[in-house]
């Protein structure tokens, strides 16, 4: 019951708290003293990073290591895991994207080889890699196998991005929130309006997953579907 | 897991001694790419030491791909993966010698280029010097990826393609991390930044190959 009434809810909850977002960081907010109106883009750049490098990549390697690990291992993980990583390569699009359109006017460039844009593409990059290996391999437990220690490998590039900002001290900035000082930078309805960003977009990502997740299992009935009656009509053709 | 290591290893280098794959095919293609890669820079650039660590690790890195494929098609010969599991060998072993083969040969051909961009991109003796610990470090983080990698496309569809695809984002860390050391060496600057990156990725690789290469080999 509370099951199903969290799956009916996820989807209005969302539409809500993104529609909220977009209200407060377009209307009610005021502009950054030294970005201007350019910081209505942090209100929803940060939030979809965060979906990209550390909900969506994370579920994936969650999945994939239980999949890996023998008591859990189903293929509702290797499905979790390739349903991820498929949401994740639209989110981290969706990151380069809302950070070169910011970084046009303020770095005066679409792309700068700063570490932290660098990495993040490397990521894409990875996770496209991640989906081309399954399609690779039709075994479906060799598939399953292969692309879940893929994820994990895959994985170790996280924490780099992370912390690349540290490291490399490159152009992006530091953090806002998740300060080393335990400060955070932002507040009042700014800081609203960033917590709803981040709380929207990872409910988004889940009611994406969901999505993605039913339309595999559909995807796989209906090849199996399509293999049964394949092998029905041969038998009837040997019959004759 | 040790013995089994060493043995794959001694395998494995073996056949590469007695092929010469290595040394007829493998190294002219990097000594080639080294001198299109000066070519492409231009006269003006190619003789600037500045250009050398990036241009090296560059090169390293399409050799290390042609490696790997290598190392990979030992094992894909009819027979090998049926007799490896017949022995039971342990596969972690199986992982830390292929790893260990794969790294002496990276490390000789590392050797070669390097004297190649001394001679070929100017640059500086000392600092290539002083350089070689960290460049046998990358190599051998490279050697360990290389593996898991290789292990993860063989005998896929498209492998030899597949394998560029996943293997160099994989590798990128560890370019910008060499490279970096590399220029350090040269031109003064802060080592260990690099170095406990280098370590801390080959940790990470070995430790991983360890407890799941025995994964994709499963049948």
């Amino acid at each position: 019951m509370m099951k199903q009434l969290s799956q009916r809810l996820l989807g209005p909850v969302t539409l809500v708290l993104l529609g909220l977002t977009f209200w407060l960081g377009l209307w009610v907010t005021p502009p950054d003293r030294v970005q201007g109106n350019l910081v209505r883009l942090l209100y929803v750049h940060p939030a979809i990073a965060w979906v990209a490098l550390y909900v969506s990549f994370g579920t994936a390697t969650i999945a994939s290591a239980l999949y890996l690990w023998r008591r859990t291992r189903s293929y509702v993980m290797d499905r979790i895991a390739h349903c991820s990583m498929e949401v994740s390569v639209v989110f981290i699009v969706l990151t380069l994207i809302t950070g070169s359109i910011w970084g046009r006017p303020t770095w005066g460039v679409w792309w700068a080889w700063d570490a932290r844009l660098t990495s993040t593409a490397i990521l894409g990059v990875l996770a496209l890699g991640y989906l081309a290996l399954r399609r690779a391999n039709d075994d479906p437990a060799l598939r399953a196998r292969r692309s879940a220690v893929f994820a994990i490998l895959s994985a170790i590039n996280v924490p780099i991005i992370h912390f690349s900002v540290q490291w490399w001290k490159t152009l992006h900035q530091g953090a806002t929130v998740f300060t080393s000082s335990r400060t955070v930078l932002v507040h009042g309805s700014m800081a609203w309006t960033l917590l709803f960003s981040f709380v929207g977009f990872t409910l988004l990502f889940f009611w994406l997953l969901r999505a993605r997740y039913r339309l595999e299992i559909k995807r796989e009935e209906s090849s199996s579907a399509q293999l049964d009656e394949a092998l029905a009509s041969r038998r009837s053709e040997g019959a004759f | 897991m040790f013995r089994t290591a060493l043995l794959v290893a001694a395998k494995d280098l073996r056949i590469e001694l007695r092929s010469r794959v290595l040394l007829w095919q493998v190294v002219p293609f990097g000594v080639v790419a080294l001198l299109l890669s000066g070519l492409a820079l231009g006269p003006a650039h190619a003789g600037n030491s500045s250009a050398g660590p990036g241009l090296f690790y560059l090169v390293t890195l399409f050799v290390a791909l042609l490696m790997i494929n290598r190392s990979q098609a030992i094992e894909s010969t009819p027979g090998t993966k049926a007799s490896i599991a017949t022995l039971g060998l342990d596969p972690a072993g199986v992982f830390l010698g292929k790893s260990l083969a794969l790294c002496v040969e990276l490390w000789a051909t590392g050797l070669v280029l390097l004297a190649g961009a001394i001679l070929v991109l100017h640059t500086a003796l000392h600092g290539a010097l002083v350089a070689l610990p960290s460049i046998g470090v990358t190599l051998a983080a490279m050697a360990a990826a290389g593996t898991l990698y290789g292990a993860l496309t063989a005998g896929g569809d498209g492998a030899a393609t597949l394998l560029p695809v996943l293997t160099l984002p994989a590798f990128a860390p560890l370019l910008i991390a060499g490279e970096r050391s590399f220029s350090a060496a040269l031109h003064g600057g802060a080592l260990w930044e690099w170095w406990v990156i280098l370590t801390v990725a080959l940790v990470a690789y070995l430790a991983v190959g360890v407890l799941l290469y025995g994964v994709l080999e499963e049948s």
